[in-house]
């Protein structure tokens, strides 16, 4: 047993750091750092930043234009990013739609959409949520009706998605649509690549309760799709959508993001005068433990799957503890700042970096929701690990 | 980085678990609790056979010069078991500060004795609270509190406070003048002594700097305590997880019921932190500057400790009325994970001591 990174792994994180602290633009570091929400410009000037220096692909394989990195690369780079104070990456096209069309994709698919997910040219968004199907997924509703034609085949799409996340931003979605609606749940289903600007697509706000405007309502009204973005077979979108989930893993943990809002807790901790506070030390020094234990957790996952073992359901494992902890270092960064964190989204009152903590506090409730709650995980966790 | 580990060390663990299987059954185990002495020189000199006393002893003193890793692998084998038999007293923490403070005569002495099972040697350190054992002309004085397997040491080790306040370390041999040992079972079934000192000769072990290497070896000892815990953790978790698949309820397997479900996901996320944190702990207790090296072992103190008070609860609730029996290893399991939680510093003086450390950084 060997807990250190190899001295190759160790120089590319060397790499990794200075390239960081070379090419992110200040601005956005500085905003990243005071966890201050970053515009749409911002995303995609990281992600062409990163491009530009062959590091667009991010988790791809070199035969797409990736880097070809090993998953403990792959750790590193994204810890070191999230350290460095550079944006989280976007990960509905890098992670989640990339991935799928590699595997599953025609190559006429893959050449129309990879490169412009490369090259921050094209925002995607999820679409699998609906009002009546949240962690009940296969129960979704949204209708997709296969039309024959001359000039192509092509799909009727009607129904509504929900929580999509940076929908207002995005150019394409993915979505999973219901094509046969006599077939049982999970069979009836197909996987859908749907042009944003079609008509009759309607994009609508959802206010959170931290003010912000991060998710929306997707509505599609008689939206024509041709047959050709469908991915693989009609009604086999839910194997596709439990490949993609597997992809959609890695970083679950949120390792650096943590550490980088630990620094940022002690610092304010420190300034509060709230750290010589036993009762206040202790419960820092708590979440501080948690997370060293769940580096180690996830390097031992990493290294399982370095040997070529799937990431199974240990991924549950790491979505329940990182967000836990990612949540309450901001419950603590709100809780230092006292009575400065009531004043709402302002900035001309209290310490400067008291101004996002009352907002961000709550804005992080979505984590234990979002990507599978930590409710389903506990499912999964109890019946794949245990066998219950 | 690889989590794996290799073939001797992988052979050591399966040695000491063909060990647990085949002699230290439930009811064998039971025999010996029951017998006056509360252990079994037999059991002793059978570890001793198999080579597993001297994993902590180095190769020229009849050893075999393991580390942390393989005693961490043969505590967590030993786990399941319940040994009653003092081996992290006298296999891991002597060795480990003989080694550390004792001349090359002693080591010569003492070393390969306990290798064989010949000798068992423990350490005496916790003092009365506000009243240290004190040492005047080579004679001790004092009282060391729940020194655990004290009453059946061949020598004791005993820290003591030296009239210019520096630590010494003593070896005291039983029957000296002025020794009473007072022995006594623990909430485990392990034994304890609190050992009464007036005036008792004793001979100086150490060359100086005595409380670093008590440390040290005191480090080492609860890493390997954490690796303990992490077995019993896996008998607890297997055995949990096979009643709710044989328990049946409301005509099903209580196992179906999220509630429990949900329940068995928590105990598991504690258990896979807590392993962690054993491995970071047996990388660290060696090798690592003090500082640090205190700092990950209060981290793994404070994660196994919750761990092990977290599953062991759990554990008992979920098996409902029958958690609660004698008959059944799961309330021996429960009460050596309590007992684990409160030695070498309970979770809560880790939170404190990790949070003065980090300050401090």
């Amino acid at each position: 047993m060997d807990l250190n990174f190899s001295p190759e792994e160790t120089a590319f994180r060397d790499e990794v750091r200075r390239f960081v602290g070379e090419s992110l633009p200040p601005a956005i570091r500085h905003k990243v750092m005071s966890g201050t929400a970053l515009a749409r410009e911002e995303h995609v000037q990281w992600q062409r930043i990163l491009h530009a220096r062959g590091w667009g692909g991010i988790g791809w394989p070199s035969e797409f234009g990736g880097p070809g990195w090993s998953p403990a690369e792959l750790y590193i780079f994204e810890e070191e990013c999230a350290m460095g104070g550079a944006p989280r990456l976007i990960s509905f096209g890098l992670k989640m739609i990339a991935p799928v069309l590699m595997a599953l994709g025609t190559p006429a698919q893959q050449q129309r959409f990879l490169p412009k997910i490369m090259a921050a040219e094209e925002w995607w968004c999820q679409g699998y949520s609906e009002p009546g199907a949240g962690s009940d997924l296969a129960s979704l509703k949204t209708r997709a009706q296969l039309v024959t034609s001359g000039d192509g085949d092509y799909y009727i799409v009607n129904g509504q998605k929900t929580w999509t996340t940076l929908g207002q931003y995005a150019d394409w979605i993915f979505c999973l649509v219901r094509t046969d609606p006599a077939a049982k749940k999970q069979s009836g289903i197909s996987f859908l690549l749907i042009d944003m600007k079609s008509p009759g697509v309607t994009v609508r706000p959802i206010i959170t309760l931290d003010g912000a405007h991060e998710v929306n309502e997707v509505w599609f009204e008689d939206v024509r799709v041709p047959v050709e973005n469908r991915i693989g077979d009609e009604n086999k979108g839910w194997t596709y959508a439990k490949f993609l989930l597997g992809h959609e893993r890695t970083n679950i943990a949120g390792i650096g993001i943590a550490k980088r809002e630990l620094a940022r807790l002690k610092r304010i901790a420190d300034a509060e005068g709230r750290i010589d506070e036993p009762l206040f030390a202790a419960r820092v020094a708590q979440v501080e433990i948690d997370l060293m234990a769940l580096e180690i957790t996830n390097l031992r996952v990493l290294s399982a799957e370095r040997e070529h073992k799937a990431p199974g359901p240990e991924a549950s494992i790491l979505k329940i503890k990182g967000t836990e902890i990612q949540q309450a270092i901001a419950e603590l960064m709100m809780q230092a700042v006292g009575a400065y964190a009531l004043p709402f989204r302002q900035t001309d009152v209290g310490p400067d970096y008291a101004a996002n903590l009352g907002a961000g506090y709550c804005n992080l409730r979505k984590l234990s929701i979002f990507g599978g709650s930590n409710e389903i995980q506990k499912n999964i966790i109890s019946q794949m690990i245990m066998g219950l | 980085m690889n989590f794996d580990f290799n073939e001797d060390q992988r052979a050591l663990a399966d040695t000491v678990r063909r060990f647990v299987a085949r002699d230290y059954g439930f009811e064998k185990r039971r025999a010996i609790l029951a017998s006056p002495a509360g252990w079994s020189r037999e059991v002793w000199q059978g570890l001793a056979d198999l080579g597993v006393l001297a994993v902590n002893i180095d190769e020229g003193y009849g050893g075999l010069g393991y580390g942390p890793q393989e005693t961490g692998l043969a505590m967590s084998a030993f786990g399941a078991g319940l040994l009653l038999e003092p081996y992290l007293a006298a296999a891991v923490i002597a060795p480990a500060l003989i080694r550390r403070t004792a001349s090359a005569d002693f080591q010569e002495h003492w070393l390969p004795a306990i290798a064989c099972g010949e000798s068992i040697v423990v350490l005496a350190q916790a003092d009365a609270r506000g009243a240290p054992v004190t040492e005047l002309g080579g004679n001790l004085s004092g009282r060391k509190r729940v020194v655990a397997h004290g009453g059946c040491a061949d020598l004791l080790l005993v820290s003591a406070q030296m009239p210019n306040g520096d630590t010494g370390l003593y070896a005291v041999a039983p029957g000296s003048d002025g020794l009473v040992v007072h022995d006594y079972p623990t909430l485990d079934g392990q034994r304890a002594a609190d050992v009464v000192l007036k005036d008792t000769p004793a001979t100086r072990v150490d060359a100086g700097a005595a409380l670093d290497h008590i440390e040290a070896a005191l480090d080492i000892g609860l890493a390997a305590l954490c690796a303990e815990a992490v077995g019993i953790m896996d008998a607890t978790l297997a055995a949990t997880t096979d009643y709710l698949k044989t328990r049946q309820q409301f005509g099903q397997p209580i196992g179906r019921f999220q509630a429990l479900q949900h329940r068995m996901a928590d105990m598991l996320l504690h258990q896979e932190q807590a392993r962690s944190m054993s491995y970071l702990a047996a990388m660290h207790c060696v090798g690592t500057e003090k500082p640090a090296r205190q700092r990950v072992l209060s981290a793994a103190k404070v994660t196994v400790g919750q761990a092990c008070r977290f599953i062991a609860q759990n554990a008992v609730q979920l098996h409902g009325g029958m958690g609660m029996t004698d008959e059944l290893m799961l309330s021996h399991w429960f009460k050596r994970l309590t007992a684990i939680e409160m030695s070498f510093g309970d979770t809560d003086s880790h939170l404190a001591r990790y949070a003065r450390l980090s300050r401090a950084a």
